[in-house]
């Protein structure tokens, strides 16, 4: 498996520094419950950037990455929700959290395509959501035109889960050393997009 | 111009070693971080310079002691016996008068700037030099106590130096360098295991094994985790600060219970790794909260 390299180490620092900054500062002033589910979204990618940084490339082969990496759209989706679709709350609440057990529980419990079809459709309706919502708040014109980028952000998580994904099943879209390449960097510009989306409202 | 730079590629080669740069320099922020967390006028470059100066002298002197004192375990063990005292490249005398020398001074500095700031880093070096490497080190595993202890008096000085007195806020901010400290220093043991019990040192894998000692770093780091976090709600950090300290420490812990529930050596070394990014995390935002 590619080492993890000065630049990869550095691009995941600032990862990690980017996401404490939108949790100490980035989302002040907003009401408890979105506090809470970005606090835990970028909280979880603060985490996971410096475990990265610090245990190399081989921790993306444990199933605690995979469930890490459900809760970061898992909870950024519902904190969209709860702000700019609150009549949705309860029930993506509860999908949110269930979702989460599930697909954590399955980690232990089931192997190859059982726990892939039980990730698939969770991490799905997440990652959708996180995309397109931002773009359809911008269009309907409640919302300026920079929180878009919260749905590029999006877009360029749900590349870097799909092209890990495929690479997890054994379909490599690229070769592994290509894909661990550009990982970093796409931590790295996932984490500005929703930043820079975020502090546009 | 030839000599003074034969010079200084000695003092980096001999001298540098001995003062373990990393560890000095957070141990040093966590006494910036400390002094800080008072709120008094932080960025005054004298009483900066002063504390700063201070410390370093102090912490990098009983750093010194300890080296010098060790020699002869650094000797027996391979991740430490190309050290410049074990080795030869310097003799020992010469370690002992830097050592002196530089604890004299950072103590005699403090002492000047404030007779309580002088006291608590006085007593951060005699229980880091006598008590814990001189006394308990070679006898028990519980030495690192002292150790914590010890390492835990800079965030304290800092915090006096800046109030004038010691408060409950400045012991608890002690104490989560304290609890900081196994999951630092244990995970360390159990990394160089096979080094420490060739040297005759007691430690918690040794003494306790492997599994009880993942216990402790587990409850430790807890601990640790919940006294930064009463020092920082003591001192009114922002809450958006407590915030990337409770998300941080979420961290710790959870890597601590992995390392009990799924033992690896890659687990436990990141458990290393983390614990020192995340005092430093925590006191480089006490420090930003401050200013």
């Amino acid at each position: 498996m590619k080492k993890i390299g000065i630049a990869d180490r550095l691009l995941l620092l600032g990862t990690g520094v980017l996401a404490a900054y939108q949790v100490a500062v980035g989302i002040e002033g907003l009401e408890l419950l979105p506090i809470i589910c970005y606090t835990v979204g970028f909280g979880a990618l603060l985490v996971s950037g410096l475990l990265l940084m610090i245990l190399g490339f081989e921790i993306l082969g444990s199933p605690i990455t995979v469930i890490v990496s459900t809760l970061i759209p898992l909870s950024l989706s519902l904190g969209l929700i709860v702000e700019y679709l609150p009549r949705f709350t309860g029930i993506y609440l509860v999908f949110s959290v269930a979702g989460f057990l599930i697909v954590a529980i399955s980690r232990y419990t089931l192997h190859g395509k059982g726990a892939a079809m039980v990730l698939a459709p969770i991490h799905g309706i997440a990652g959708l959501l996180l995309f397109g919502l931002p773009i359809w708040l911008v269009l309907q014109g409640s919302l300026a035109s920079g929180f878009v980028m919260v749905g590029i952000g999006g877009a360029l998580m749900g590349v870097g889960g799909l092209l890990l994904s495929f690479l997890k099943a054994g379909r490599p879209i690229l070769s592994q050393t290509a894909i661990l390449s550009v990982l970093p960097a796409l931590f790295f510009l996932t984490t500005t997009a929703f930043i820079y989306g975020f502090a546009q409202v | 111009m030839t000599t003074l730079k034969a010079s200084l590629k000695t003092i980096k080669r001999n001298y540098w070693p001995l003062i373990k740069s990393l560890q000095t320099a957070l141990l040093l922020i966590t006494g910036l971080a400390g002094f800080m967390s008072a709120r008094c006028p932080v960025l005054n470059p004298g009483i900066l310079l002063s504390l700063s100066g201070s410390l370093f002298l102090a912490i990098s002197g009983s750093t010194v002691l300890n080296m010098w004192y060790d020699r002869d375990i650094d000797a027996r063990m391979k991740r430490t016996c190309q050290r410049p005292l074990p080795s030869g490249q310097l003799a020992p005398s010469k370690a002992l008068a830097l050592g002196l020398g530089m604890s004299a001074l950072g103590v005699g500095w403090a002492f000047m700037m404030m007779p309580l700031y002088g006291l608590v880093i006085f007593a951060g070096l005699f229980f880091d030099v006598v008590i814990y490497t001189m006394w308990l080190k070679r006898r028990t595993a519980w030495g690192i106590v002292w150790g914590g202890i010890s390492g835990g008096m800079p965030v304290l000085a800092g915090r006096v130096l800046g109030l004038g007195y010691i408060d409950w806020v400045g012991m608890a901010l002690c104490l989560s360098v304290l609890f900081w400290i196994p999951t630092h220093i244990l995970t360390f043991s159990m990394r160089y295991f096979d080094d420490y019990k060739n040297a005759g040192v007691p430690t918690f894998p040794s003494t306790y094994g492997f599994g009880t000692t993942r216990k402790v770093i587990a409850v430790s780091s807890l601990i640790a985790a919940i006294a930064i976090a009463i020092g920082a709600v003591g001192f009114g950090m922002a809450v958006g600060y407590l915030r990337v300290i409770a998300v941080l420490s979420v961290g710790l812990f959870l890597l601590a219970v992995g390392s009990v529930w799924k033992p690896s050596e890659r687990v436990n070394f990141g458990l290393f790794k983390y614990a020192s990014l995340y005092m430093l995390g925590a006191m480089l935002l006490m420090a930003l909260d401050g200013m």
